[in-house]
């Protein structure tokens, strides 16, 4: 047995993971789970993701040392790894490319997704429009409207938006959606499942492509300091990025690893999406994790500025790295995430996603823990353009009409 | 013997058929759930399936996550689950099986879950989001409490997940009727039809068939083929637009489907 962190896969993560849904789904997941094998070994697969990474997606993607910001906070060097400049603003497109790839491989001629910031939404309409796929995007109605910029963006590129109205009007109720409308076309279609949550394959299969994000980064780095990072951080929602920049430094014992969770009004307030920090071990959407639930098991309503992180639960390989002690996991409120747009925006000119955000704000933790002199690599997610509507209205930007 | 397979083989047997009849614990209220399930006993229905709300129902349509949704918001917690079950067992002996999504049993703790389920006088549960590779843990302590557990089969299933499911089953296996979620279809699909007679090929386990029967002549059409017809939204629907009167009108009309 390879005793790697890094070489773990699916279905389970230590005791995370598995396979929760209804049975009429198990067969696609099989069809997914073997069709994702094959093209993990098939070179002409990694080399046409490879081929549309380079001439459309825009990688690698280029990591800039945000000086002022760092000086900010002390004796550190804040490196940004720039999934902000890949086409669509987001990380969410590395997943999104794999995953169309291995829809057209299966033949199926429809794509369903689910959104809450609208980033993998936007990015799997992209895909949709590249690849000439049909495509419908579910999305809580509370983040249509939070995010409204980025349902006019899906529309544009052809895609339908299906406002969910049930339950908390959010990501978790746009997931529940996705999966009963996949579990009645699951023939002509395929889930594309926005990050590193739900059943065995994805977890594995959606860590695997954001896994270029630390590959990247990690030679980059040798190359602009000579050593690896001290620490690396992301914000975690569902966790793909956060994954996807960890995957190449798990087995890097000396490197720090920090996800940065929504904490809404403060973790020790009801108001929170604080998952790892707050939550208990259960199950949601198909797979065993750390989820926010009540002592019925009924899933709690999770609470953040930020649309793409306000989900009660996290992916697996999060829980079970939380619970081998591998990586570390903190709250950020929804005050601090705002500051630290702010800040980069005003000392860096970068505008990151409020989503990002949450890793910035993290930076201060980070300060107070890690040596004078200490290198941090953040994964700057996504770009904040998305969020001009709520930071003006935050901030109070916008003259009153 | 599973008296839910008894009563379902005595049925089969003298040529009636049966009516699994599902409807939500908490639906409107604790006290309503007790008079409509004791009424769909008494007037039809042959085996009963307690639902248990919950926040992310993903294999029910609109009238059912609504009828949940409403129990939840008046207060439902997995205790009053027990209590409504026992009301009704006091007054109906027809068997009574739990209907639940996973993680309220697990986060209850499956060790009290089931013994609420004895205790309570349930013959077993119904595992929507549970498939028997994941319910090593339910399987022995069914076994050992001698409770009924109803796994899942579809049309999409693999003969090998058919034959699987079914054996492991027990009580009955669910035959899902279409590839979809639960709520009211106008044509049965003709992919029922295949599923049961491939469940009667592989294993001995009978079969209800569920999702989308809301009228007579689909009660009788799924009878003529498999062991039982299951049925939900219809229910529901009727108790929304004319309360108890129209569940119990509801029962009967169905069961006159059944030979
Ligand atoms: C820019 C950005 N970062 C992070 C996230 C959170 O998702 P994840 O935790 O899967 O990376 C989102 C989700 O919408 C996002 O748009």
């Amino acid at each position: 047995m390879n005793s790697k962190l890094s070489a773990q896969q699916g279905p389970y993560f230590g005791d995370f993971g598995g396979r929760f849904v209804p049975e009429p789904l198990i067969a696609a997941l099989d069809q997914l789970e073997q069709t994702y094998m094959e093209a993990r070994g098939d070179s002409e697969f990694q080399s046409q993701l490879a081929l549309l990474h380079k001439n459309y997606t825009g990688r690698p993607s280029i990591i800039t040392e945000a000086k002022k910001f760092a000086a900010h906070f002390g004796d550190l060097r804040v490196f940004l790894k720039r999934e902000d400049l890949n086409h669509t603003g987001s990380h969410k497109i590395n997943n999104v490319m794999g995953q169309a790839l291995l829809a057209k491989k299966m033949g199926k001629k429809r794509i369903i997704a689910e959104t809450g910031a609208g980033q993998h939404g936007v990015a799997s309409a992209t895909a949709a429009a590249y690849f000439g796929l049909e495509c419908v995007v579910y999305m809580g109605q509370v983040d249509t409207e939070r995010q409204a910029l980025n349902v006019a963006r899906m529309k544009l590129l052809g895609a339908e938006v299906v406002p969910v109205t049930t339950g908390s009007k959010t990501l978790k109720d746009a997931i529940n959606e996705a999966l009963r409308d996949w579990v009645a076309n699951v023939e002509s279609t395929h889930y594309l499942l926005g990050t590193v949550a739900g059943p065995h394959p994805f977890p594995t299969m959606v860590r695997d492509f954001h896994s270029i994000i630390g590959n990247e980064a990690k030679q980059q780095m040798l190359e602009i300091t000579g050593s690896l990072p001290d620490a690396v951080a992301a914000c975690v929602g569902g966790g793909s990025n956060a994954i996807g920049i960890f995957h190449a430094f798990l087995d890097e014992a000396d490197v720090a690893l920090w996800g940065f969770e929504a904490a809404g009004d403060g973790v020790n307030t009801p108001r929170h999406a604080a998952t790892l920090s707050k939550g208990t071990p259960g199950v949601l959407h198909g797979a065993r994790s750390y989820m926010l639930q009540d002592d019925n098991g009924q899933t709690m309503e999770s609470h953040s500025i930020s649309a793409g992180l306000d989900y009660p639960g996290v992916g697996p390989e999060h829980s079970w790295l939380k619970d081998l002690g591998r990586a570390n996991y903190m709250g950020i409120t929804d005050a601090e995430a705002m500051d630290s747009m702010k800040l980069l925006s005003q000392l860096e000119g970068i505008i990151p996603a409020i989503e990002t955000a949450h890793a910035l704000a993290g930076v201060k933790y980070l300060s107070e823990t890690l040596r004078p002199g200490s290198t941090v690599l953040i994964n700057l997610s996504g770009r904040g353009d998305k969020d001009m509507e709520t930071a003006a209205h935050y901030f109070g930007l916008l003259d009153k009409k | 013997m599973s008296s839910v397979t008894k009563v379902l083989a005595g049925n089969k047997e003298s040529g009636r058929g049966s009516l699994v009849g599902y409807y939500p614990a908490g639906y409107p209220t604790l006290k309503d759930s007790v008079e409509s399930l004791v009424s769909m006993a008494e007037n039809g229905c042959d085996v009963l399936e307690v639902g248990v709300p919950y926040s992310d129902p993903v294999m029910d349509g609109l009238i059912i996550q609504e009828a949940t949704e409403q129990a939840r918001a008046a207060g439902f917690v997995l205790d009053d689950l027990f209590e409504v079950i026992r009301q009704v067992r006091a007054r109906v002996e027809t068997p009574i099986l739990v209907m639940s999504y996973w993680n309220p049993v697990q986060k209850y703790g499956l060790e009290k879950f089931a013994t609420g389920l004895v205790d309570s006088g349930a013959q077993g549960m119904i595992t929507p989001d549970l498939v028997p590779d994941e319910a090593a843990d339910w399987i022995e302590t069914s076994e050992r409490l001698d409770l009924d557990r109803v796994f899942l089969v579809a049309p999409s299933s693999s003969d090998a997940r058919v034959s699987k499911n079914s054996d492991v089953s027990r009580g009955f296996v669910y035959s899902v009727s279409t590839m979809g979620i639960t709520g009211e279809r106008a044509t049965l699909d003709a992919l029922a039809k295949d599923l049961t007679g491939r469940v009667k090929a592989f294993s001995k386990t009978p079969t209800c068939v569920g999702v989308g029967i809301s009228t007579a002549e689909q009660v009788r059409e799924v009878n003529s083929y498999s062991d039982g017809a299951i049925v939900g939204t219809a229910f529901i629907a009727a108790y929304r637009n004319e309360g108890l009167t129209g569940l119990t009108k509801k029962c009967r009309e169905l069961a006159s489907g059944l030979g």
